[in-house]
């Protein structure tokens, strides 16, 4: 009886394994797929198309990217900066109305939260935002892709309820010492409140480093578009051209483009992939704060 | 008049009371009045014949019409489906996929493997839908996509995917699920986690197999919250994913009758077209119902799950 439940149970967990790893494989192979793309041999994409076990390998794409780095470092720069920027402003701004909101001896409190929640619930649309943008005079200005990502409603939520499960006496012995507010706050609440700003940075970390969608509607000069959105016009005017710095002399029947694709976008997922490791075990207690209601 | 009057007192002697408080919220405020609050009176432009020097408010005021196109025309209700389609298709489709791979790895022993694998399928939420429409191109490309080319390697004839206007529901639900699972699925083993493990005990005292386990004690309480993400899932039916959408299908016309989803459709009367007035006519049907059917779920679920209960 025993060894029929051991071998029961032997079975179905090998099958667990089976499939769980057939799914972690379907979630690899596209990026696989691209870095062997970004390797291939030109000659052999045209005749035989991408593939997963390419006859040779080449760097020549990457080449092709070192010698022409302006527009990429570029897009870079404007990408960092907006991502720097945007976060150390969302975790500043983000954690003191999180830290407000848990005050219980902050009246209106429950009003103002609502007064957040309800821009979850119901929104004017694109195009009044977009009129209010240009209005602000946003259009080509590098705020037009901070601005409107920097505060997010579930992030203020995530924070207030971090906030509210430090010991209300903290707060009190402080007040007592003649502690102020603000100084409350920055000296004794944000310290303690290291998992969640590690949760609620890396999001808006990975929100502005994915930017692409307001640069779309506002941005209009090159050398201001983040790297999403440069990245989004090569592959969607089907062209590299825009690789190519103006006056550079560069014979473009030669190139190899379809692997120059490639390779720009291995180059911006990189940095995503190579911190990912150390960055995701935030994520996943984020979420899981996240998925208890409080 | 005079309660009002001492409301406002209040709020004046509060605000003297805690002026860091409020200085330190001021900034959020600000926020969300400019971007969130200010536009709002704006979704009046839906209802104008919008002209760009008179400004929202100075434009004619047609009424509906705006809305009459939209439904004589049938653009209204095949985005509408559209949109409501996918999103069930995600909603289903996705939570089934997220359950049984939180179940799968929750009775998986080796702490190592639970890590890695949770580890990787979480990946491609991190990664941006513009990077999704590279994977597309590298494998849809007609001329030399990886499924191209291997359907050309077994003898097959290329596949002309860009204007095949019946396989992009397929892709583009794969995408979704590609990109959203690991998010549900470690939701949902958060849940398995905190099950007590008497429980299990006890069943695997009575000689419950490893299915049985399953059927009668992870499933059912499992349950609530797949019901609960399920209904605040329905919530949120009428809004779509924009950057899967875009970046997938972009400008081509050819697959619009069966990808054109609200977001897509108001992005483009926008910015393609201009046309303010009927990209906000269809922005704000989406505000409206979107609203309506926010609330009608909460009123559901406070009936059945007070706790859960958004407000």
């Amino acid at each position: 009886m025993s060894v029929r439940k051991n071998k029961d149970g032997f079975v179905f967990r090998i099958i667990c394994y089976l499939v769980i790893t057939l799914f972690a494989l379907i979630c690899l192979f596209p990026f696989v797929l691209m870095i062997v793309s970004s390797f291939m041999n030109e000659k052999e994409i045209m005749a035989e198309g991408y593939k997963l076990f390419p006859k040779e390998l080449t760097t020549s794409a990457y080449e092709f990217l070192l010698r022409n780095p302006t527009k990429l470092v570029d897009a870079y720069t404007v990408t960092i900066f907006i991502t720097v920027v945007g976060t150390v402003c969302a975790l500043f701004i983000m954690s003191m109305a999180g830290y407000v909101l848990s005050r219980r001896n902050f009246k209106y409190r429950n009003a103002f939260s609502f007064f957040i929640y309800f821009t979850t619930l119901f929104s004017g649309g694109l195009v009044p935002s977009y009129i209010l943008m240009i209005k602000l005079g946003l259009k080509d200005n590098i705020l037009a892709m901070i601005l409107p990502g920097v505060v997010s409603a579930w992030s203020i939520f995530l924070m207030k309820n971090f906030m509210k499960s430090i010991p209300d006496s903290l707060y009190e012995s402080a007040a007592i010492d003649g502690a102020g507010d603000f100084r409350i706050y920055w000296q004794i609440f944000l310290p303690l409140s290291k998992p969640s700003l590690a949760t609620v940075g890396l999001f808006s970390a990975l929100g502005f480093w994915n930017e692409w969608y307001n640069a779309m509607l506002y941005i209009q000069t090159p050398s201001k578009f983040p790297l999403q959105y440069f990245l989004q016009k090569i592959v969607s005017q089907a062209n590299i051209q825009l690789l190519i710095q103006q006056g550079a002399v560069v014979n473009t029947v030669d190139l190899p483009s379809e692997s120059i694709k490639m390779a720009t976008a291995v180059v911006a997922i990189g940095p995503i992939i190579l911190l990912y490791p150390f960055v995701q075990r935030y994520f996943i207690s984020g979420l899981t704060i996240g998925a208890v209601k409080g | 008049m005079g309660k009002v009057k001492e409301h406002f007192k209040s709020f004046g002697h509060e605000l003297k009371s805690n002026k860091i408080l409020f200085l330190m919220l001021l900034p959020a405020l600000i926020y969300f009045i400019v971007f969130c609050y200010i536009p709002m009176p704006g979704a009046y432009v839906a209802f104008v014949d919008y002209n760009l020097k008179k400004g929202i408010f100075g434009s004619e005021f047609i009424g509906l019409k705006n809305f009459e196109f939209l439904v004589k025309t049938g653009q209204l209700w095949n985005i509408t489906k559209n949109t409501l389609l996918y999103n069930l298709a995600f909603l289903i489709i996705g939570n089934v996929f997220q359950i049984i791979l939180a179940i799968m790895l929750s009775e998986v022993r080796s702490k190592w493997y639970k890590k890695v694998s949770q580890s990787v399928i979480l990946l491609p939420y991190f990664i941006s839908m513009v990077i999704v429409g590279y994977f597309a191109y590298n494998l849809f490309n007609f001329d030399h996509g990886f499924i191209n080319s291997l359907l050309n390697s077994l003898g097959f004839e290329s596949h002309d995917f860009y204007s095949d206007q019946g396989i992009w529901k397929y892709i583009i639900v794969a995408f979704k699920i590609w990109s959203g699972t690991g998010y549900g699925m470690i939701v949902y083993l958060a849940t398995i986690t905190g099950i007590s493990n008497e429980i299990y005990e006890a069943a695997s005292l009575d000689g419950a197999k490893a299915v049985q386990r399953i059927r009668y004690i992870t499933l059912p309480l499992l349950k609530p919250t797949a019901v609960l993400l399920l209904l605040f899932g329905l919530g949120g039916i009428l809004k779509g994913s924009f950057d899967l959408f875009y970046n997938l299908i972009g400008n081509n016309s050819v697959l619009y009758p069966q990808t054109d989803i609200i977001d897509t459709y108001v992005f483009r009367s926008l910015v393609g077209q201009f046309n303010f007035s009927l990209s906000a006519a269809v922005g704000f049907y989406q505000s409206l119902f979107g609203l309506i059917f926010v609330l009608t779920i909460n009123c559901i679920v406070k009936k059945i799950e007070p706790d859960y209960a958004l407000f």
